[in-house]
């Protein structure tokens, strides 16, 4: 491992580690726009300038491994002078259109000039005009004006997605960003090239005008769109309700993890979120009675839901879990069935299409928890208790988040399960038929509106924070479940997500020794074998 | 000071481009020799010649080769750089028109010495004649057994562009890609083309290699100057009275060349100044032509010895319309991958542009000179380097005349 030195700090790093890297370590930031980890290195922004003694001049960093002994200093006057002038290159004949682009107030020409540029502007010349406003795919456009021709949207598309639909057209200062002949940037991962894009050359057409950045808050999360767990952040719009037509999640980004996603989410990750804020959102607890639908309020509903699983014999209650609750709805279900005795229990439904998946990241499982239903022992097939409904052995059947008539069940037969049971109880965040056939509906907040923990295909353990507040008066389910366990007879139910973490630590071997402190942003393994 | 004709020997036979003329005068004895020589030999041989790389930059050959890496086992590739596309400079044209097997020759004899079996050749897209005799040539080595038995010529032919003369620009285009050059680390002598150690040479370079190889490095090297040997092909344009090619020691002085091969200053007789070394070289006044034209004696004089391209400029030429002219050829001709020269090479000539045309600002001057002289080093390739000879030396030494344009 070479020990070099960096600005008088003596640091060692791995071999191969070039010398932004090693700057990181050290806390030094060399400014870049062409490098990125995850991608091949270009060497073409020439702003990573650094001074290496024995050097005649600043070399870039970007392309400099680290060797032992090597002396680098980052703060000589002639690095700061190169990289002024750099960022002149790149502002010469950029459209300088900040107020009406969304990259405002984070993008790296304006951070850069801010901390590095700071310079009077020479140039007083007509600029090159190029083509804005290109559509490049369905979440992608393109101004060409404001692009500092990085190339890192052309190598994420021939490097990660290996789809190669972007070259760098013309030469010298017509040179532009652009689609080959033919091609439409539409692969499943398209919409990272807008984060790594380090200017408003690609935005995204999503959130395109609907929000100013700095309106926005940051949390941490992970994307329920399936079983990979991407690490991302759930940016939210609290601050200017009336921009973005009320929309109060506002875009999602992805979150490094090294050892999940890297630096990348799928589109489809990306802009599932739409389910959050839309029409089909449940708001508060409601009785259904003939086609009479009716709100009700939190006491009553549990009352009723508790009365009916107090009522009934255990083998008369059937309850059909989801692999979309976090770990800790799970283990508040479980309390509930052990409360009662109940048996009936199932939580796979089969798809109606089967997911796609691909070796990038996409798994074929769109469910971000069933690993932790597993390890809760809660991964049964649902059709037993389905059919267990049809032959009207189950009196009371309670549906978690899946929508049944939507399933690779046929409609008829879970139609005919649905209409057998004396009462069904639906919780979810959303409504669909199911939920339009539940004689209760218990609304749970959605996964932004609350904290938790998913399970990822690997039993990775990982956590997500509460971004928004619930919906109206939807509860998390871990909630709900609490309330009914109480209702139950039991003595209380834990108050908070993390305090029904720790009962699950303790009570199921695969989650001991793991705490919401020990997993940490990055996640933790649970202790199992590979699945 | 003319001395011998080495590379030009036969330029006068009409047949000259063909297999028996190139034999009936020697050719590829050279060759038979050389297959008697260890790899090591032949690269020692053109050490001890101090043939310097003739396309631009001067590089010692016989080092070079030697940079392929010892105990490699996979493929490396010979590449001769016949894009020649540097402004002023016409001289590779004719050797693969007047004598193509000269090169093939020279090739096989450094791939003997490098080990290596596939040769390419990419030949500038505009140059079809020299391409059309030299993919002839090609042909007739292979009907004669020169080529096919252990070596094989791909001629690969260029789409236009000034960056794909560039030796890793070059083996980008090579490869398929845009020709953009490459960032360095690693060389192509440790990763060129297709990843393999490539070795890429001139085209008037390797046709020296045969009489190196047939003569000895040492006869080669007197012929020259103490750090560079040999004679080399000096293109000569502009005004003088014979412009053409000329091959002469690489000790001949710039007033030499101009005044006893190339016939003289024409125009109004009086010589302004002169470009030594193709556009990207720093221009000479009339006062600094008594320099051999080495590239040492050049680059101690302050410029390049280049591609040996020779503009000379009476006094009649308008210095500030003809750096309009560099500058518009620099902006057109960058790749625009590296944002310095990108973006200066366009803005510069806008600058100039305005000048020319009556509409410069006191401050365009010093503008120029600032903007060039940050952005000079800080490019993957030597183009932007290359761009900024002329900026500096043509304002710099002419300023006069500029300044006469914006006072106007």
């Amino acid at each position: 491992m070479p020990r070099l030195t960096i600005n008088g700090k003596e640091v060692e790093v791995p071999a191969g580690t070039n010398l932004i890297e090693a700057a990181r370590r050290v806390g030094v930031e060399v400014p870049h726009y062409c490098y990125h980890p995850g991608l091949s290195i270009a060497g073409q922004c020439r702003l990573c300038m650094v001074d290496i003694e024995k050097t005649p001049r600043p070399t870039i960093a970007c392309n400099t491994q680290a060797v032992d002994g090597m002396v680098v200093w980052t703060e000589t006057d002639r690095v700061k002078e190169t990289r002024r002038s750099v960022m002149e290159f790149h502002l010469i004949n950029h459209p300088l259109d900040c107020p009406v682009c969304d990259q405002a107030g984070e993008c790296w020409l304006q951070i850069y000039y801010m901390k590095h540029g700071l310079y009077d502007p020479r140039m007083t010349d007509e600029k090159v005009h190029k083509p804005k406003a290109v559509p490049l795919g369905p979440h992608v456009i393109l101004d060409a004006e404001r692009c500092i021709l990085c190339s890192r949207c052309v190598r994420f598309c021939d490097e990660i997605t290996k789809t190669g639909e972007l070259g760098i057209f013309h030469r010298g200062d017509h040179s532009e960003i652009g689609l080959f002949p033919g091609r439409e940037l539409a692969n499943p991962y398209s919409a990272n090239v807008v984060d790594i894009c380090p200017v408003g050359a690609l935005t995204d057409r999503d959130f395109r005008f609907q929000v100013r950045v700095w309106y926005l808050d940051a949390t941490k999360s992970i994307c329920p769109g399936c079983a990979r767990g991407c690490n991302i952040e759930v940016h939210t719009n609290r601050r200017r309700p009336h921009h973005a037509e009320g929309r109060r999640v506002a875009r999602l980004k992805p979150r490094y993890n090294a050892d999940v996603n890297r630096w990348w989410i799928c589109d489809a990750g990306r802009y599932g979120y739409g389910a959050v804020d839309d029409k089909t959102r449940l708001r508060a607890p409601s009785r259904r009675e003939g086609e009479a639908v009716a709100d009700a309020t939190w006491e009553e509903a549990i009352a009723a839901v508790a009365g009916t699983l107090g009522r009934l014999r255990p083998d008369e209650l059937g309850v059909i879990a989801s692999p979309r609750m976090a770990n800790e709805d799970l283990f508040a279900l479980r309390r509930v069935l052990e409360r009662r005795g109940i048996r009936r229990v199932g939580c796979r439904v089969p798809p109606r299409e089967p997911g796609d998946e691909d070796d990038i990241l996409i798994r074929a499982d769109k469910n971000p928890n069933a690993r932790g239903a597993a390890l809760l022992g809660l991964d049964g097939d649902a059709a037993a208790v389905l059919a267990a409904a049809r032959a009207r052995q189950v009196k009371c059947l309670w549906v978690f988040d899946h929508d049944l008539l939507a399933s690779g069940w046929p409609e008829a037969s879970v139609e005919q399960a649905l209409r057998a049971v004396e009462t069904l109880i639906f919780t979810g965040p959303n409504a669909n038929a199911t939920s339009e056939r539940a004689h209760w509906v218990l609304p749970s907040a959605a996964w932004v509106e609350r904290e938790g923990t998913y399970t990822n295909f690997e039993g990775r353990v990982q956590r997500f924070r509460q971004a928004l507040e619930p919906l109206g008066q939807a509860l998390p389910a871990w909630d709900i479940l609490g309330r009914v366990l109480v209702a139950l007879g039991a003595p209380a139910a834990p108050p908070r997500a993390e305090r029904w973490f720790g009962e699950l630590a303790a009570a199921v071997p695969a989650f001991a020794g793991l705490s919401y402190r020990s997993i940490g942003d990055a996640g933790q393994a649970a202790a199992t074998g590979p699945a | 000071m003319t001395g011998e004709r080495i590379l030009m020997r036969n330029f006068d036979r009409p047949d000259s481009h063909t297999l028996a003329a190139y034999r009936a005068t020697g050719g590829y004895a050279a060759w038979a020799k050389a297959q008697g020589m260890e790899p090591a030999a032949i690269t020692e041989e053109v050490k001890a010649s101090n043939l310097r790389g003739l396309g631009g930059a001067g590089f010692p050959t016989g080092t070079k080769w030697s940079f392929i890496p010892k105990g490699h086992t996979g493929p490396v590739y010979l590449v001769i750089n016949a894009d020649e596309g540097e402004p002023g400079t016409f001289k590779d044209r004719y050797l693969l028109e007047r004598d193509p097997h000269a090169l093939l020759e020279g090739m096989l004899i450094a791939a003997r010495a490098i080990r290596a079996a596939t040769g390419f050749v990419y030949i500038r897209g505009e140059y079809v004649e020299p391409w059309r005799r030299f993919d002839a040539a090609v042909r007739e080595a292979y009907d004669a057994g020169y080529l096919g038995k252990g070596f094989d010529v791909v001629v690969h032919r260029g789409a236009g562009a000034y960056i794909c003369g560039e030796e890793t620009g070059l083996i980008s285009s090579l490869e398929g890609k845009k020709g953009w050059p490459k960032v360095k680390p690693p060389f192509p002598a440790i990763k060129g083309a297709f990843g393999m150690p490539t070795i890429v040479n001139n085209v008037e370079t390797i046709s020296h290699v045969p009489h190196i190889i047939d003569r000895g490095g040492a006869w080669f090297a007197a012929l020259g100057t103490r750090t560079q040997g040999g004679t080399r092909m000096f293109s000569v344009s502009g005004r003088v009275a014979r412009p053409g090619v000329y091959e002469a020691s690489v000790a001949i002085t710039l007033r030499q060349l101009i005044d006893d091969l190339a016939g003289g200053v024409t125009g109004n007789g009086r010589l302004k100044g002169v470009v030594p070394g193709g556009s990207s070289a720093p221009i000479l006044r009339a006062d600094e032509i008594d320099v051999t034209m080495d590239v040492d004696g050049l680059r101690n004089a302050g410029t390049m010895a280049g591609s040996a391209g020779v503009v000379v400029m009476d006094e009649t030429v308008s210095i500030p319309e003809a750096l309009l002219v560099v500058a518009r050829f620099y902006a057109h001709e960058s790749c625009g991958q590296c944002t310095p020269c990108r973006e200066s090479t366009g803005w510069i000539y806008k600058m100039v542009r305005r000048i020319v045309e009556g509409r410069g600002r006191k401050e365009d001057l010093d503008t120029i000179l600032d903007v060039a002289r940050r952005g000079a080093g800080t490019t993957i390739c030597a183009f932007y380097d290359g761009a900024v000879g002329p900026y500096l030396s043509y304002i710099e030494k002419f300023r006069d005349e500029f300044e006469a344009l914006i006072a106007k």
